[in-house]
């Protein structure tokens, strides 16, 4: 259902809900995944993974596993050149040191895949076992053992003394906090409490693959499931040491990603054996491999302390967030500093960020990155805040709203957003003033938003002789933006959507793209894709000029008709035109190549009612309701898909996702049986509310919209089993025994 | 190397003999052996339902079930819904629903729906969310897919719909 946006619908194909392009192709099992691909003479490569969770390689003997019947070749880390980009090589294949449990060591390529994995168990490896640290607390202690024995902590002040497991450690301060925690111990409320976060995967149900070929010419051709072919491509060719034209990436239909797929894993590997090989080599991970060694979400432990007077304005806010990078640096902890207040007027604050490396798999960007578990961490103090105060949680919220001019702790300032007309339409919205009945029923309100990233993109947009477009960008399809895309063509173009046949091309046939992330692709490539059909105009018009013999500033394009002040009876249809371009000059091709800078947000307000059982800790999902500024809905029907795929996301991080590791680092659930996805079961009926503040930046005033969906949940279902059960959850997810355990229960 | 083994079955209503090594899966012999990439591997172990096909009308993990198993039986797969008339009215409901993003659980979902509708062809919204609890779809948080699924129940009751089919 979506509320009507602020003004009247201006546009003729943008806000409708056309069919999705790749619908036909997914529902008959045409479309074509990673695993999917095949090549003549294929061969299938598997990859041996560390037992352990920290190990010096003292030796790989690899002479067993080559001499198997149908074994073609074996690589190690051996095979990639010398980097500078070391730990990026290392990730793919281990040279020194194993640093986590899956961590792969070697790669073998054989006629079959399970002749490959029977050669993978004859490789022998000679590890000197270190100890191991997983948890991002004792990994901060002096006494730990050393992931990385010369890494230091890089700060504002430069590099550490002595080295650490901390990588980086980020400060933002605004203002004096502790004149402001003053104002609140003097007259009013302060709330300070810790919380705990586990390591969660994105869950995409196909697994990653690659397939290479490394042809005699040295040209490499790789087929991925992946988020951006041009990362991939720039991967490759930096740890194989090629030039960026001799490297093909193909992207496939990708089977979900949600952050997962922005990293090679096995294509480096799979390159490498095709060149060993001379064979095309295809690496499909295993579900267990997807989870010991992609993906994860970090973990992360987060104090939070804020202060707000008695009437309800928050006077200081302070963080620490020390976020579980994995084995190697980059946890995007500054993502959760970025957003732990951003929603929030507040005078002073303090917030400090530490990426931190522990043996677990190297932590991957997971919608929203980082952002769940601060905002399960700051809207629980707020709702603390709130109820001390003796204010609804709305109310209270509304009152700290940020707004355009708000400059935030980081330092950067708000413009135009949406922050408080979504808080004031999930005050307005039904579900919130429904009374709630029942025995253990609570309801739960959190707020919460995220920045869409701009970043590379291009399109080419040929026009046809037959009227029709065809129309490629860089940009992986990751959810319909293919059609959100023909959507935005069409508008401008005056066409119909069956007039547009979009397509993402591979890396030799269209100019660079940044991975489709951070909500970026309808709103950045969006606005390359409105230049191109605005430039394919432009050209147009110039061949209507031509033929009419009129200047070209006299001809105008309105509704799909070209027409000239000059002479009212000359006019042509967009089509007629298009037959003409031969005569005229040749074939007509709009270009849009831009690298937006502006970062757009997008918040949301989510209001659940749960019903917590006191015998067995579980969670019952009675009513859900998303609140989300889109800015403008291009398609309100995925958007609304984007919205409640993301809830559900978010319910399943709240309630039972979350890696278990066991002191020494093993992985002790790394199935779906163990890590539990929600099913169809699990989760009610979801409402999602569209509001519409448009973003300036672009055409048709979209802002991105994946992402912002996930970041409420946990904190709202928190606040909602505070308000069913009397306890306050501080480590995700919240499990049945946890629940109890708060309880006094168990 | 092991030796193969011949397996003469139906599938999607086409009489076939394949070759397969008595290790492997229904779900290897459609996708490595048959070229039918339609069905997906998502776990390998029973969990996500990426793999759903029909062996004899009956809803089945294809990973679950060897290839040598399905000699003399019939095997349907996403492969075998629409045909010459065009898509299917499941597969139609789920286009015009918008029951699907990456689309990648989609076939695996497709046949449960199937298996569940030549049953009861008029499911309570209780029954198609716990019948397809068996099928992880990570994109859509299933709102659509169940109101995809009572959309066909509602084309497949329709009287030509049903003789079609």
């Amino acid at each position: 259902m979506s509320a009507k946006g602020q003004s009247a619908q201006p546009f003729r194909v943008v806000g409708t809900r056309p069919l999705r392009y790749d619908g036909a192709d997914k529902v008959t099992g045409r479309a074509l995944y990673g695993p999917d691909i095949s090549l003549p003479g294929l061969l299938h490569g598997k990859m041996l993974r560390s037992p352990h969770a920290h190990a010096r390689i003292l030796s790989i003997d690899t002479s067993r596993a080559e001499a198997l019947p149908g074994v073609h070749g074996v690589v190690t880390a051996q095979d990639l050149p010398e980097t500078e980009a070391q730990a990026a090589r290392d990730h793919v294949l281990a040279s020194d040191k194993a640093l986590y449990v899956g961590h792969s060591i070697a790669a073998v390529a054989a006629s079959t895949p399970h002749i490959a994995e029977q050669a993978v168990q004859l490789i022998k490896v000679e590890y000197e076992v270190l100890p191991a640290v997983v948890d991002v607390m004792e990994a901060i202690k002096v006494s730990a053992p050393l992931l990385h024995e010369t890494m230091k902590t890089r700060s504002l002040a430069g590099e550490s003394q002595t080295p650490s497991n901390i990588a980086s450690h980020l400060q933002h301060v605004k203002g004096d906090p502790a004149v402001g925690f003053a104002e609140a111990a003097a007259d009013g409320v302060i709330v300070e409490r810790e919380f705990r976060a586990a390591m969660t995967h994105q869950g995409y149900i196909e697994p990653h693959a690659a397939t290479a070929e490394w042809s005699a010419n040295g040209h490499l051709t790789v087929y991925t499931t992946t988020q951006g072919t041009f990362s991939i491509r720039d991967h490759l060719a930096e740890l194989l040491h090629l030039p960026l034209s001799q490297v093909r990436v193909v992207p496939t239909e990708v089977g979900g990603a949600f952050g997962g797929k922005n990293d090679g894993y096995v294509d480096v590997a799979a390159a490498l054996l095709s060149r060993k090989t001379n064979h095309p080599v295809k690496i499909v991970m295993t579900r267990a491999e997807v989870f010991l060694a992609t993906g994860p979400a970090p973990g992360a432990f987060i104090r939070v302390k804020m202060g707000a007077t008695r009437d309800g304005r928050i006077t200081a806010a302070r963080a620490e967030l020390y976020y579980e990078a994995g084995a190697y640096p980059g946890a995007f902890v500054g993502a959760a500093a970025d957003v732990i207040f951003g929603p929030y007027n507040i005078p002073h604050g303090q917030i400090d960020g530490y990426d931190v490396v522990v043996n677990k798999p190297k932590a991957a960007t997971y919608r929203a990155p980082c952002a769940p578990p601060v905002c399960f961490a700051a809207e629980q103090v707020i709702d603390e805040l709130a109820e001390k105060t003796g204010l609804d949680p709305l109310e209270f919220r509304l009152r700290n709203c940020a707004k355009e001019g708000t400059r935030q702790i980081n330092g950067s300032v708000h413009t135009d957003i949406g922050c408080c007309q979504v808080l004031e339409a999930a005050q307005r919205h039904p579900h919130y003033s429904t009374p709630l009945e029942g025995a253990h029923r609570g309801r739960g309100v959190a707020h919460g938003y995220w920045g869409n990233w701009g970043a590379r993109s291009s399109c080419t947009l040929s026009v046809n002789a037959d009227g029709t477009v065809s129309l490629v960008t860089g940009s992986v399809d990751l959810s319909g933006t293919r059609t959100s895309l023909a959507m935005q063509a069409a508008e401008v173009l005056g066409l119909t959507m069956e007039q547009i046949k979009p397509s993402v091309g591979d890396t030799d046939s269209i100019g660079y793209a940044d991975t489709s992330a951070g909500s970026r692709t309808t709103v950045a490539t969006g606005i390359a894709v409105v230049r191109a059909a605005q430039g394919a105009v432009a050209q147009m018009k110039e061949r209507a000029a031509q033929l009419w013999g009129v200047p070209a500033d006299t001809v105008s394009f309105d509704q799909g008709m070209f027409a000239t002040g000059e002479n009212p009876d000359k006019q042509l249809t967009f089509a007629e035109l298009a037959a003409r371009l031969s005569e005229t000059g040749g074939p007509v091709t709009g270009v849009g190549n831009v690298n937006v800078e502006e970062w757009g947000v997008a918040f949301g307000t989510h209001i659940v009612d749960v019903e917590v059982d006191p015998e067995t800790g579980r969670v019952t999902i009675l009513r859900y309701t998303a609140v989300q500024d889109v800015g403008r809905a291009i398609h309100p029907g995925h958007v609304e898909g984007q919205m409640v795929g993301g809830v559900v996301q978010g319910i399943g991080l709240a309630l039972h996702e979350g890696y278990v590791y066991d002191q020494e680092g093993q992985l002790l659930n790394p199935t779906f049986l163990d890590y539990k996805l929600p099913t169809a079961l699990d989760v009610p009926p979801i409402e999602a509310v569209i509001v519409e503040v448009p973003y300036p930046k672009h055409p048709f005033g979209a802002r991105g919209v994946g992402e912002t969906p996930i970041v409420p949940p946990p904190a709202a279902i928190a606040n909602a089993i505070y308000h069913a059960a009397g306890v306050r959850m501080d480590e995700l997810p919240m499990t049945p025994a946890r629940i109890l355990e708060k309880m006094g229960v168990i | 190397m092991t030796s193969k083994t011949v397996v003469s079955t139906t599938i999607n209503g086409e009489r076939i003999e394949f070759l397969c090594e008595p290790h492997q899966s229904l779900l290897e012999c459609l996708r490595d052996i048959l070229g039918l990439t339609g069905t997906k591997e998502g776990c390998n172990d029973g969990n996500c339902g990426a793999c759903s096909v029909l062996l004899d009308g009956r809803l089945v993990n294809s990973c679950l079930v060897l290839g040598v198993e399905v000699e003399g039986r019939e095997v349907t797969t996403v492969e075998g819904l629409a045909d010459w008339r065009g898509l299917h009215p499941i597969q139609q409901a789920f286009v015009e629903e918008d029951a699907l993003q990456c689309g990648f659980c989609t076939p695996g979902i497709l046949i449960a729906t199937k298996a569940l509708l030549d049953r009861e062809p008029d499911p309570s919204e209780e029954r198609i969310r716990t019948w397809l609890a068996g099928n992880l779809c990570r994109c859509t948080g299933y709102e659509a897919i169940v109101r995809a699924v009572q959309s066909a129940a509602a084309r497949l009751a329709q009287p030509d719909e049903e003789m079609a089919r």
